[in-house]
């Protein structure tokens, strides 16, 4: 029973293992190809099968005019709205939640259980439903096809991520604190700069590295408000998916576009074994 | 601490909030009742002729509906069952604990559209290594042409980008479980089996339902990699709501009809959601 168990489990991790990774491996083989071995049919090892070559990734940073895709612009562009979106989301996302861990909020039958909802509750609306007035919205101040547009719907989207993660970091860390703090003489807002902030880092880690990855990872807001002026990197790849780009460069790109997040997998990983998600699951 | 304090704190961001979507959400319902469409752009009132355009007249728009119920709930089943297993098995101690922990952490910190166009090479008919694999059986399956088909490719690669979400829920849930009940089982001498369903599955039961939901509220939004993968095709067959929504509203500029549908599907998954959280509460919580 035990050894059947344990066959079982290990079977299974090397399933779902190979699952994971073959897309992975796929797009590096194929981004090492040439044209004869990507449509010359299905080729898999390197000088075995096929003569790599680094043609692919070298297109990367060509400009268009010479045959190339360059994608440095775009991934500046990514980076930018995501750090400003999360950080923007973060800072005014902490400070709500903050209010609404520790002091009481009544306004005729909405309670702070109410607000927490509303602020979570909008990760309920579809984006679609939002992109339509979002687009003429910005068309009508010509903020449309701009970074300045982007981050501003990005805060809605990181927002609700912040304040559900945040409101549960605060509601474990001790009152006793920001009472000490008070009582030594601190006003309401050094108690929580210098007591209750250096104290909550790895939620706000977390929180970050929600945020970060839900804003790198959007496309829909990015491919509907955005044209030719600003690019972002996922409507930039997936635009050369439409055209006649070769695989070969396509798989570079897409790999190079992934790779920064998987840094953030091993941060999450860290703080998931210390036991800082647990709570903002519950 | 009850000083005016506490409102500095909570405004900035509830301001923010709803300063960005206030204007939005009246604009969706206004719009909704106008015929505003390319030849025609103006805020015009025609009452509620669109959505008894929507009501009466529109099959297209339920199918796509009845689809995307069918793609989330059985990709969020999946990712469910998966994610759980995936998660109990590098809970406890295991070889390259942390490895496994990350990698099966990786897909969802990709671009789902990004990994998308990878896997539309993966899956193609005649250039990709599945079916040149599958081909020692003889098949080669139509992954992205065949109507049938086609929905369990968007359902492998929804798996595939979302299951480690679900997986570091359930993972962060196990690794905060009290000790107690399971020393009590241990001394008990259940079996492993034994164990799973009478404690800890039942002390999962609150931290699934908050993944679950989750889950089911990002899943009804699947429209990229729908787009991406099959661009709703073979004709409409994995067409989504968002994406229905998405050709009427931004391809044919019909944006009176388009806001009267979003508001639609925007009430219809709130109640469903709201449905769901209650029929999953009573059932994984009575006891």
């Amino acid at each position: 029973m035990n050894k059947l168990y344990i066959f079982l489990k290990y079977f299974f991790i090397v399933v779902w293992t190979v699952f994971v990774v073959a897309p992975f491996l796929w797009a590096l083989t194929t981004s090492f190809k040439d044209f004869q071995s990507v449509n010359g049919g299905v080729t898999y090892i390197p000088w075995v099968d096929f003569e790599p070559n680094l043609e692919g990734w070298k297109v990367l940073i060509k400009s268009p005019a010479r045959g190339g895709v360059d994608i440095i612009e775009p991934y500046f562009n990514s980076l930018f709205v995501t750090c400003t979106a999360s950080l923007i989301s973060i800072i005014l996302g902490t400070l709500s939640a903050y209010a609404l861990s520790r002091y009481t909020f009544k306004a005729g039958f909405v309670k702070n259980n109410d607000i927490t909802f509303f602020f979570i509750s909008q990760r309920i609306m579809p984006p679609i439903v939002l992109s339509i007035p979002f687009f003429l919205f910005l068309s009508s101040i010509n903020l449309l096809d701009s970074l300045t547009g982007l981050i501003v719907v990005y805060i809605v989207l990181l927002m609700p991520i912040a304040v559900w993660i945040m409101v549960d970091f605060f509601n474990k860390v001790p009152r006793e604190i920001d009472e000490t703090a008070l009582i030594d003489g601190c006003n309401p807002y050094q108690a929580f700069l210098k007591v209750v902030l250096p104290n909550s880092i790895p939620g706000l880690i977390v929180a970050g590295m929600f945020c970060i990855i839900f804003g790198w990872i959007d496309f829909f807001f990015a491919f509907i408000l955005t044209f030719t002026e600003v690019q972002l990197l996922p409507v930039k790849i997936v635009a050369l998916n439409s055209s006649v780009t070769p695989w070969w460069s396509l798989s570079a790109s897409a790999l190079v576009s992934v790779a920064p997040l998987i840094i953030v997998a091993f941060i999450v990983e860290r703080y998931l074994s210390k036991g800082n998600l647990s709570g903002a699951i519950k | 601490m009850n000083f005016k304090h506490k409102y500095f704190f909570l405004f900035p961001g509830l301001f923010v909030l709803i300063g960005i979507l206030i204007f939005p959400i009246i604009f969706v319902v206004r719009l909704s009742l106008s015929g505003w469409n390319s030849y025609n752009p103006g805020l015009d009132y025609i009452g509620l002729e669109n959505y008894i355009r929507l009501f009466t007249d529109d099959p297209r728009f339920w199918e796509s509906f009845f689809r995307l119920s069918f793609l989330s709930v059985t990709t969020v089943i999946l990712q469910y069952v998966i994610g759980f297993a995936l998660a109990h098995m590098v809970w406890k101690d295991i070889k390259f604990k942390r490895f496994f922990r990350v990698l099966f952490l990786v897909p969802m910190m990709t671009t789902p559209v990004i990994m998308t166009v990878i896997w539309r090479t993966f899956f193609h008919e005649s250039l990709g290594p599945v079916n040149d694999m599958l081909s020692i059986f003889g098949v080669a399956p139509k992954w992205l042409t065949d109507p049938v088909i086609a929905k369990f490719t968007v359902i492998i690669v929804e798996v595939w980008q979302w299951t480690p979400f679900m997986f570091l829920l359930l993972l962060a849930g196990l690794l905060s479980l009290p000790k107690e009940p399971f020393l009590a089982a241990a001394i008990d001498g259940a079996s492993p089996v034994r164990k799973f369903i009478y404690v800890t599955f039942p002390l999962m039961a609150p931290i699934s339902i908050g993944a679950i939901i989750i889950r089911l509220i990002e899943a009804s939004k699947i429209m990229d990699t729908v787009y991406v993968l099959t661009s709703g095709g073979p004709g409409t067959s994995t067409e989504t709501s968002s994406f229905y929504i998405f050709i009427k509203g931004l391809r044919e500029f019909q944006m009176g009809y388009a806001a009267s549908m979003s508001f639609t599907y925007l009430i219809i998954m709130i109640i469903s959601l709201t449905i769901i959280a209650k029929v999953l509460t009573k059932l994984l919580l009575k006891e």
